[in-house]
């Protein structure tokens, strides 16, 4: 048994519904992440996300199956409207949920003091990435895991890890951002909603999409093209931190392509880096998204225990990744 | 057809009012759904009391607010849950025009419904299951063939380019 494979890494894997959380919990999730139905939480798209009343149920049916459920609240309260998010995190823990991901320091504050005995997770959003503002917010609201920028090699969470006293959480599978995350707000200067305040990065309601008599897709939001794509070339969504632009006679993405984090290859690595969990993308992907990355990702945190080799069931999700196409992202960055 | 798909999706509506509460603003909206393989389109709009599929021919979907576009097979199973509505559109398998929320509305609507023939039909166990068992037997046999349909025909038009 090698070093990385004494501690088993924890499969944290997301849920838009009742049904994909259920998909989830039945593929091998350890812990489901998900979130109401407002703008407390980062993934406030229509028909997604859930009621108090469903979040109470899906509870329970994950702890059947002994899979944790964590409530993302993890957008930024309004200044002097802070009823709703302290509502959602009080709704969480009426609903059994065993831990709260949160960025705002009201939602932190309100959590910590209300509810002591539900585990906070400090969300991604809150971009902390230094040991100085980890040690804050462990320190100040007995955060007890940390959900780690995007913006990190692996030797670098290696070396974080060893300054801090926390709980990491990486993402491993699954769209990715600009590296900014809770301080980005591209989306709002298209269409005056951001993920950070409303929920919503390129909110659907500003989104449209144009085929003409030649296959050739425009995919614009609020009302600027971001993207053409010829027929037949896989498409993405279209966000601005993934805009196909053109200036001085030059053609290309200006901050990153539309492509999706793959990370297996690296597991072994990371739980040598001292990650305690493993986190998947997509609360806004259907049942066979879910069910399919999971099981797959099941496979591969068991195979570095001895487990089955899970390449080929890693190797099909490249059909589910936007633009088809993957990245290993920051973690093998070749960029400073 | 469309007395019957209407039958059915208002007892599917009036045993599931939580889809229409996921649905939100999508209720009474009209959306067309378009199988390219087919001749004609299928006009969805979704209400508590008086939801309604219509059948028509394709150019007669100009009072849809969004429009799906998609082979019969990646339609059904995009309904059933065998695909994922996002994968189909990042691989062009799946077009969508107009309003984008509504489409998703309905999309997560749908993919929370678990949607098999039996719960269409309002079946309870165990003929649900044997519906269920053989809907998706059909349904993997047909995309076989469909998937070896576009593979004699890739081999083909690669010969002859």
């Amino acid at each position: 048994m090698t070093a990385a494979s004494e501690r088993r890494m924890e499969l944290v894997c997301p849920a838009g519904t009742p049904a994909t959380l259920r998909a989830a919990a039945d593929a091998g999730a350890d812990a489901i992440y998900c979130g109401f139905a407002d703008e407390t939480n980062a993934r406030n798209f229509p028909g997604l996300n859930f009621s108090p009343e469903e979040l109470s149920v899906s509870v329970a049916y994950a702890h059947e199956r002994g899979a944790k459920v964590l409530v993302a609240i993890n957008t930024f309260a309004q200044a002097g409207n802070t009823g709703l998010w302290k509502q959602a995190v009080d709704n969480a823990a009426a609903c059994g949920a065993d831990a709260i991901i949160a960025a705002d320091i009201a939602v932190l504050d309100h959590a910590a003091d209300k509810h002591p005995d539900v585990r906070l997770h400090l969300s991604v959003q809150a971009a902390a990435n230094t040991p100085e503002a980890i040690g804050f917010y462990t320190e100040t609201f007995g955060v007890r895991r940390v959900v780690l920028p995007r913006v990190f090699s692996v030797p670098e969470i290696a070396a974080l890890n060893r300054e801090i006293d926390v709980e990491t959480e990486v993402f491993v599978f699954g769209g990715l951002c600009v590296m900014t995350e809770g301080r980005c707000s591209l989306s709002s200067y298209a269409t005056g909603k951001s993920p950070n305040l409303t929920g919503v990065c390129s909110p659907p309601d500003h989104v449209d999409y144009a085929e003409d008599r030649a296959g050739r897709m425009k995919a614009r939001l609020g009302g600027f093209t971001i993207d053409c794509f010829e027929r037949g070339e896989p498409a993405g969504y279209p966000t601005l931190c993934k805009g196909r632009f053109s200036a001085l006679g030059h053609t290309g993405y200006l901050f990153e392509d539309p492509v999706s984090l793959n990370a297996f290859e690296l597991l072994e690595e990371l739980a040598k880096a001292g990650v305690t969990a493993l986190k998947i993308e997509g609360r806004q992907r259907g049942k066979a998204y879910i069910a399919s990355v999971v099981s797959a990702f099941r496979k591969a945190v068991d195979g570095l225990s001895g487990g089955a080799d899970a390449s080929a069931s890693i190797a099909a999700l490249k059909a589910l990744s936007e633009g088809g196409q993957q990245t290993t992202g920051s973690y093998r960055k070749t960029w400073r | 057809m469309e007395t019957f798909l209407t039958l059915l999706t208002r007892r599917l509506v009036a045993r599931r009012p939580d889809l229409l509460r996921r649905l939100g603003t999508v209720v009474h909206v009209p959306i067309a759904i378009v199988p390219e393989d087919l001749p004609h389109a299928f006009l969805l709009s979704l209400d508590a009391i008086d939801s309604r599929v219509t059948l028509c021919g394709k150019d007669e979907i100009g009072d849809a607010q969004a429009v799906i576009r998609a082979p019969l097979l990646v339609l059904l199973g995009l309904l059933d849950g065998t695909y994922d509505g996002d994968a189909m559109f990042f691989s062009r398998d799946l077009r969508i025009e107009g309003k984008t929320e509504y489409v998703l509305a309905l999309r997560n609507t749908l993919e929370e419904a678990d949607l098999t023939p039996g719960e269409f039909l309002g079946l309870g166990a165990p003929a649900a299951g044997w519906i269920n068992d053989i809907g998706s037997r059909v349904l993997a046999q047909a995309r076989c063939l469909a998937s070896a349909g576009a593979e004699r025909r890739d081999k083909l038009s690669g010969r002859h380019s």
